[in-house]
């Protein structure tokens, strides 16, 4: 177990950017998440860390010490790849004991640990088969066992559960969490499906196109993004453009079309500054669909349901206010709205973010 | 329909004609007459009896074999590093490293035989089994790069990045996880390289030094003087060695892979 620091850490292939700038830190024991859309250098990042790839410029520091030019057999990494790379010509029992080879342990134990990491990943007395005779779920435990059972300082995993179907993979990252909570080892999870980076993370690193977004934990990171493109990358949200009217102890008070005056409590507008104009974000599932105008805590406008995604317990409907159109995620009570519906929609002015123009 | 009975007639009659000299030879093999020729006078093994009698055809099959077997040896380790180099590996200069280990199939054996001819007549080195061994593998090489390659390009850099990553250096990764995966590659790759070498005569001619004969140019030498019925039968040899190796160690490959999974 340990902690990792990237300092200024860039990559270039050539002409392409692949990391522009990233400067972050890994806790010691903590589950981190990279998380961002195709490309953005999640993977690049990752193989950095392992020693698969060298930075153009930047230390990598694991434990406190400048690995840059420690050769990947000597990093002490756990590796877990997305297609799982279990060795086929080696037996599962083999697979696990791999690494195990190369760190002087004796025959007696070496069997000892590659049963007790099969215990782990709940899969024991399958050492004698072949990966081909496993399915895609119990050969990812294997991968992990196998990544384990050297005890790695840091444990690495590149889109683990994006090969698993829906089902599995919802159990796997639950059990994919105990586990990592159980061992306690520093583990960097590459992902681009929220979900699983909000279920999974004691903290998030949100990457767009080479750059560190935002760092955060889950709630924070979801509720309060720093950025438009975190808003709306994490989850459905909607994006007014707004104009500061006025300002008090509490309250940011904003002129937003159609709605008309919105205060937004100050804890929602840290990063506004003294800005005349911004961008009030509100998350689809925040903004609600009523017959009539709510309460005084609450912003109303009028809108008409232009499309109606229908999901069983809860609906996302597509409202047309004036020339913008908004998204709205409910549970439904009695019945969706039809389309073509006449509604108020309403929302809490403490549920908003509100962020600069240009973030 | 009536042109695809005739098409089928036609492609039968080809193949026929492409065929029946092996199978006159296999079967003239035995044929216990005077002369390598019909008529089949009576099933015998004699002319085998007389190969294996005759001295000259013994040393041209045990230089053969030695230079079939070194050939393979030699182009199958060159063949191997090169397309892990290829594959695996950046560098400027790629393509043409790669053109020019596949141009020996692209040049005419004959145009390759006298260049190398000229060359070492420039260097003033003789004939050797040696160089002939060397000119065989150059001829042999490209066979066992694109063999080799085709596979090592299937097999996911994950498996050596996955070793590396616990603890496996790039030698130990080579030969724990590399090799083995490539193994049915190599293994083809090498016996192509045989069969190539066993099969040469063109550039064997050019090459070899004075006296020493493989089966190839001994058959041809001996097809001067007349048709003896001694090259039926080292031709039923050559047919089985040539198509019987690669058969049996295709039906090895296939019963080992069997048994592991
Ligand atoms: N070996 C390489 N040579 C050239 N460009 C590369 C190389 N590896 C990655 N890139 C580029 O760097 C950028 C980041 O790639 P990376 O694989 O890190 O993305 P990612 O965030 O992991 O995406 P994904 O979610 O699709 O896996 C991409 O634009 C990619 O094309
Ligand atoms: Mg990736």
């Amino acid at each position: 177990m340990a902690r990792v620091d990237l300092k200024n850490i860039k990559k270039s292939y050539g002409a392409v950017q692949a990391v522009k700038q990233a400067d972050v830190t890994f806790e010691e024991g903590s589950f981190t998440t990279l998380l961002g859309p195709s490309g953005c250098g999640k993977t690049t990042l990752l193989r950095m860390i392992s020693g698969l790839e060298t930075p153009t410029s930047g230390d990598i520091l694991v434990g406190g010490k400048r690995v840059n030019d420690v050769p990947i057999h000597k990093r002490n990494l756990g590796l877990v790849f997305q297609n799982y790379a279990l060795f086929p010509h080696r037996t599962i029992g083999e697979n696990i004991a791999f690494g195990l080879k190369y760190r002087g342990v004796s025959k007696s134990d070496t069997a000892t640990k590659v049963t007790e990491a099969l215990d782990i990943v709940r899969l024991p007395g399958v050492e004698d088969r072949y990966p081909t005779q496993l399915s895609g779920g119990q050969q990812q435990r294997i991968a992990l066992a196998r990544a384990i059972v050297i005890e790695p300082d840091v444990l690495l995993l590149d889109e683990p559960l994006s090969a698993l179907d829906a089902n599995l993979r919802e159990d796997m990252r639950v059990e994919l969490k105990a586990i990592q909570h159980r061992i306690g080892v520093t583990s960097i999870f590459v992902t681009h499906d929220q979900s699983e980076a909000l279920a999974m993370s004691d903290k998030i690193i949100v990457m767009s196109a080479g750059r560190v977004e935002q760092v955060g934990a889950p709630e924070e990171v979801y509720n309060n993004p720093a950025s438009e493109f975190v808003a709306s990358f994490l989850g459905a949200s909607n994006i007014l453009e707004a104009k500061v009217i006025s300002k008090d102890a509490k309250n940011i008070v904003l002129d937003a079309p159609h709605f008309g005056k919105i205060p937004v409590p100050l804890a929602q507008a840290q990063r506004m500054g003294d800005a005349p104009s911004g961008k009030l974000v509100i998350r689809a599932e925040k903004l609600r669909l009523a017959d009539k105008p709510g309460d005084t805590n609450t912003v109303s406008a009028n809108g008409v349901v232009e499309a109606v995604d229908y999901q069983g317990q809860i609906a996302r409907y597509f409202v047309r206010v004036g020339d913008i159109q908004l998204q709205a995620l409910n549970m439904i009570e009695s019945r969706p709205f039809a389309i073509g519906a006449e509604v108020s929609v309403v929302l809490k002015t403490a549920d908003c973010a509100l962020l600069p123009a240009g973030a | 329909m009536r042109v695809w009975t005739l098409l089928k007639v036609y492609s039968f009659l080809v193949y026929t004609f492409m065929f029946a000299p092996i199978a006159v030879v296999l079967l003239l093999a035995f044929n216990n007459s005077q002369f390598g020729g019909f008529p089949i006078e009576g099933f015998s093994l004699r002319w085998f009896v007389k190969l294996y009698e005759n001295e000259a055809i013994i040393r041209a099959f045990r230089t053969s074999m030695s230079l079939g077997v070194l050939t393979a040896l030699i182009s199958t380790t060159i063949g191997v590093l090169a397309s892990l180099a290829l594959v695996r590996y950046q560098f400027r200069g790629k393509d043409f490293i790669t053109t020019f280990l596949i141009s020996p199939v692209l040049v005419p054996e004959t145009v390759l035989a006298v260049g190398v001819l000229i060359f070492l007549r420039w260097l003033s080195m003789p004939r050797s089994f040696l160089l002939l061994l060397v000119g065989h593998s150059i001829i042999a090489l490209p066979f066992v790069v694109l063999v080799v390659q085709a596979r090592l390009v299937g097999i996911k850099r994950e498996y050596e990045e996955a070793a590396r990553s616990l603890g496996a250096n790039p030698v130990q990764t080579f030969f724990q996880i590399t090799l083995p995966l490539l193994m049915p590659a190599v293994f083809a790759g090498a016996l192509f390289a045989f069969t190539i070498s066993f099969d040469n005569i063109t550039a064997t001619i050019f090459w070899r030094p004075a006296g020493m004969e493989t089966v190839p140019t001994q058959i041809f030498g001996m097809l001067r003087n007349s048709i003896s019925p001694e090259i039926n039968a080292l031709g039923f040899v050559m047919i089985v060695i040539t198509v019987g190796v690669p058969v049996m160690a295709g039906g090895l490959a296939r019963y080992f892979s069997r048994k592991k999974t």
